[in-house]
């Protein structure tokens, strides 16, 4: 590659914070030791066993612009997801994918990088498809920003979007814009009483009829569907469903608890005691209209079918090759001791792919070792 | 479309591609041993693709490789050294592993509708067209999904759909031939994104071949799959990372009912805030689209819809669904637009209506190509509160340049597409029209916003990616290109500029007294 020709337009950066976390990078890169990057610290648990020197974003912290007209929010990383979601409810408009909330102190940076969305996911989208733009510190400490803040934007590879899920093996997000839109009019919660296959295949059903889905979870022979958006088309729908499916509606109270539990992981179901040794939690996603897989243990579908948790003590392999069958994979959401990758293998050119691109984002092996795969 | 030939439009350096003779040129017998290793090479190349290819899919004589010298962007030419036709995924696989091994550059093509000359040919290089993998492989009507070849044309999928009731929902305005694999590269959105998303957005997997020709696959059938979320690096790539052979696309059930609001506005500022003013009243339109007046009288003569000729700005503002929920949309932004101050409103009554009330926003190009010889189609994006001061400073680059402009704007999206108008026989007018296309791109960088929303940055916009990003940021891009294509085989030169292009762009700047954007406002 070519010598760098101008380096400090655009990279260099008045943020305080934001010097010393690139400090601490280079540092970090010069010994070739590793950083664990941190942000509220709700979701610990989840993917490989966070290691190294804590690298903390909590400072980074703040709505860097927010303009209701715009549909766009930037904020800094650390930024806590409560403040963010006060400031979009006053002017109506939501993170529309629902991240789950694991903790109070859960940020915007964290959000991203675990990539998780809530109820909502299947039909409005996920947490990459709200992605405008992002800044990260690569390995190198440069503060490099991609995307932007506008609707479209296809000027050179979109980076900001591969950050959903990336749990921090690429580089510090630093900052993060996002697609804000309006809260539906209108929601409504139905309940119904179906199995797991009908469920299932109700759900495809009415969202390949138009009819505004929303949400969707099935467990124990009971489903609840969430139908959301103009005022006319969810009465319209409501009226249908309860006349064709004896369908019954939940008041706006009932509904709120029930999707803030599914939402947060509150409900009991998602929880693994330590001391049960052998019981894991499982997330599933597979392709929404695979019928009902043979697994032993409780299943919880959400998705309109395409994400499916499993608690379980069935042996990690049985798991996997159920959720490959049919198109998906399974990753392993929480167990007691966190023995193996949470990921099922990658083919051997994606394996190619993803040590060639954490090699020329983070040459030194800095960031979230075993975050996202042992050998990442 | 413009029609003037510049060869030499990109450096060398870059592309690889063919330069005007220089008059300092070397001696005759340089030429001749030149043209000779050319020759050699070309016979080389094609013994190993006649290989794996029967004869009729591979072209090598000027005369057949000629209509593959430029895509939608003509002002750039430039002929193929080889044009393989595959009609399998096989051969796709078996030119990618002949041209890995003799190092031989590769530039995929779809229907060549590009307007940013993403496919455009490399000199020493084989232009891989697509066009014949053109089946529609599965149609799942529960999932609501579609399996296609990489050449199925955009509509096409549409079509075979419509008995389902279902649709492909973005809709580029070269729908009826651009390609769904050129979509992929070049992420392409249409007059319905605010709602509806890009191509990332209603694409579920692709399916292909890296460099070396080995099977590859970004996203499942799943709504997520293991590892990096790599299908947004390769959506937009601009075939520089892989080659897509198969598409799986979302498809959307179709509204039952559609209808077109059009207003009239005395000022584009009015019409600016009544955007603003739809979107900060919750809505998503279907469609929001903008025309200014010189384009409105232009597409009115062409077209004879009944446009308003007083009107500074024309909307148009779309709502789909339920007849239920349209009623109760268009009656929403009805209120919105005449608080904005409309002059004038009009709902569609019926479909007829509708599509008469669309037909000059979707003639806006030939309609231009009327009023002028040629014209430059621009493509950028702006935070939507900067849409009458973009318009402003376009009205004064009309006189900078000395040039007419007319504007069509996806207006719920912030995404413009100015058309300068100009004559491509006259040398200055082009390279007016060239500095006025950059001037516009750059405002937009200024205004906070991209240099390209939808039509990629090909070779039309590499000075513009300098300014753009920073260097680390270009070569952090560049580096992500060599993490999957490590000997820069794939459409080499195109859409991330070399650092050393952008150094020589900088100075350029500088030499004109201008520093390269040192107070860049960047988010």
């Amino acid at each position: 590659m070519e010598a760098v020709a101008d380096d400090t337009a655009n990279t260099a950066t008045d943020d305080p914070v934001v010097r010393r976390l690139a400090d601490q990078v280079r540092t970090a890169s010069g010994a070739s030791s590793a950083l664990r990057i941190r942000g509220g610290g709700t979701k610990d648990f989840y993917g490989g066993e966070p290691t190294g020197a804590p690298l903390d974003t909590s400072e980074l912290r703040g709505i860097s612009s927010y303009e209701p007209t715009e549909m766009v929010l930037t904020a800094r990383a650390g930024t806590p997801l409560s403040e963010i979601e006060a400031a979009l409810a006053e002017h109506n408009q939501h993170l529309a994918f629902e991240p789950p909330r694991f903790g109070p102190s859960g940020t915007v940076g964290g959000m991203l990088a675990a990539g998780l969305a809530g109820p909502s996911r299947a039909w409005v989208g996920g947490v990459r498809d709200f992605v405008l733009g992002a800044s990260l510190l690569n390995g190198r400490g440069e503060l490099l920003r991609f995307g932007g803040q506008v609707m479209k934007n296809v000027a050179g590879f979109d980076v900001s979007r591969v950050l959903a899920g990336s749990l921090g093996v690429l580089g510090v997000i630093c900052e993060v814009s996002l697609k804000v839109p309006p809260v539906p009019a209108r929601s409504a919660t139905l309940r119904f009483s179906f199995d797991q296959a009908q469920a299932i295949e109700r759900v495809q059903a009415w969202a390949g009829a138009a009819l505004p889905v929303n949400a969707s979870v099935w467990r124990d022979g009971t489903l609840h569907l969430r139908l959301a958006g103009a005022k006319a088309a969810v009465l319209e729908a409501v009226a249908t469903l309860r006349r064709t499916c004896g369908a019954k509606a939940l008041d706006d109270e009932e509904a709120a608890v029930l999707w803030g539990a599914l939402r947060d992981q509150l409900d009991p179901f998602f929880q693994v005691p330590a001391m049960t040794a052998g019981l894991r939690l499982w997330r599933l996603s597979v392709p929404a209209n695979s019928a009902p897989l043979a697994l032993e243990g409780e299943m919880l579908i959400e998705w309109g079918g395409a994400q499916r948790w499993l608690r379980s003590s069935t042996a990690p392999e049985a798991v996997h090759a159920a959720a490959t069958r049919v198109g998906g994979h399974a990753a392993l959401f929480r167990c007691a001791r966190r023995e193996t990758d949470f990921l099922p293998p990658l083919s051997a050119e994606l394996e190619r792919l993803h040590r060639s691109l954490k090699a020329s984002f983070d040459p030194h092996n800095v960031f979230n070792r075993g975050r996202l795969y042992s050998w990442l | 479309m413009q029609d003037s030939k510049i060869e030499s439009a990109t450096t060398p350096a870059d592309t690889g591609l063919a330069v005007l003779p220089d008059p300092a040129s070397p001696l005759p017998i340089d030429d001749l041993r030149a043209a000779t290793a050319e020759v050699v090479r070309q016979e080389q190349v094609l013994a190993a693709l006649a290989a794996e290819l029967p004869a009729r899919s591979l072209l090598y004589r000027q005369e057949d490789t000629v209509a593959y010298e430029c895509d939608g962007l003509t002002a750039y030419r430039q002929k193929p050294m080889i044009v393989a036709l595959p009609e399998s995924e096989e051969q796709v696989s078996a030119v990618l592993r002949v041209c890995h091994a003799l190092q031989v550059p590769v530039v995929a093509r779809g229907a060549g509708t590009g307007l940013s000359g993403g496919a455009l040919p490399h000199k020493a290089g084989v232009t891989l067209s697509l066009a014949r993998l053109n089946r529609i492989l599965h149609v799942d009507p529960v999932a609501r999904t579609a399996l296609v070849e990489c050449g199925v044309r955009n509509l096409a999928i549409s079509d075979a759909v419509a008995p389902l009731g279902l649709y492909y929902a973005p809709d580029p305005s070269s729908q009826i031939a651009c390609t769904i694999g050129g979509n992929v590269a070049e992420n392409s959105g249409g007059v319905h994104c605010l709602k509806y998303g890009l191509t990332l957005h209603n694409v579920l997997r692709v399916q292909g071949f890296s460099v070396t020709g080995a099977a590859v696959e970004f996203g499942s059938l799943a709504l997520d799959s293991p590892g990096l979320d790599l299908l947004p690096l390769v959506v937009g790539s601009e075939g520089m990372l892989a080659v897509v052979t198969r598409v799986t696309v979302r498809l959307t059930p179709k509204p039952k009912l559609a209808r077109c609001i059009m207003a009239s506005f005395a000022s584009v500022e009015a019409a600016g805030d009544a955007v603003a003013g739809v979107i900060a009243a919750g809505i998503i339109p279907a469609g929001l689209e903008l025309m200014d007046k010189p384009m409105t009288i232009a597409v009115e003569s062409f077209v004879g819809a009944g446009y308003d000729l007083d009107a500074a700005a024309i909307l148009l503002c779309e709502s789909d669904g339920t007849p239920a929920e349209v009623d109760e949309e268009i009656a929403h932004m009805r209120v919105v637009l005449e608080r904005c101050g409309a002059t004038r409103l009009e709902v569609s009554e019926n479909e007829a209506q509708r599509l008469r009330f669309w037909s000059g926003r979707k003639n806006a190009f030939p309609a231009s190509g009327r009023i002028s010889p040629d014209y430059m189609c621009m493509d950028s994006t702006i935070p939507r509160k900067r849409l009458a001061q973009m318009l402003r400073a376009i009205e004064a680059m009309e006189s900078t340049y000395k040039l007419r402009c007319v504007n069509v704007f996806h207006a719920g999206d912030g995404n413009l597409h100015p058309l300068i108008l100009y004559d491509a026989n006259d040398p200055d007018q082009l390279h007016r029209c060239e500095r006025f296309g950059a001037d516009i791109l750059e405002t937009s960088i200024r205004m906070g916003g991209s240099i390209t929303g939808e039509h990629g940055v090909g070779v039309e916009k590499l000075s513009s990616m300098c300014v753009q990003f920073s260097p680390q940021e270009r070569a952090q891009m560049l580096g992500v290109k060599h993490a999957f294509d490590p000997q820069g085989l794939l459409n080499p030169g195109k859409s991330i500029p070399s650092l050393q292009r952008c150094a020589e762009y900088g100075r350029m700047h500088v030499h004109k007294g201008v520093l390269p954007f040192a107070d860049l406002p960047r988010f």
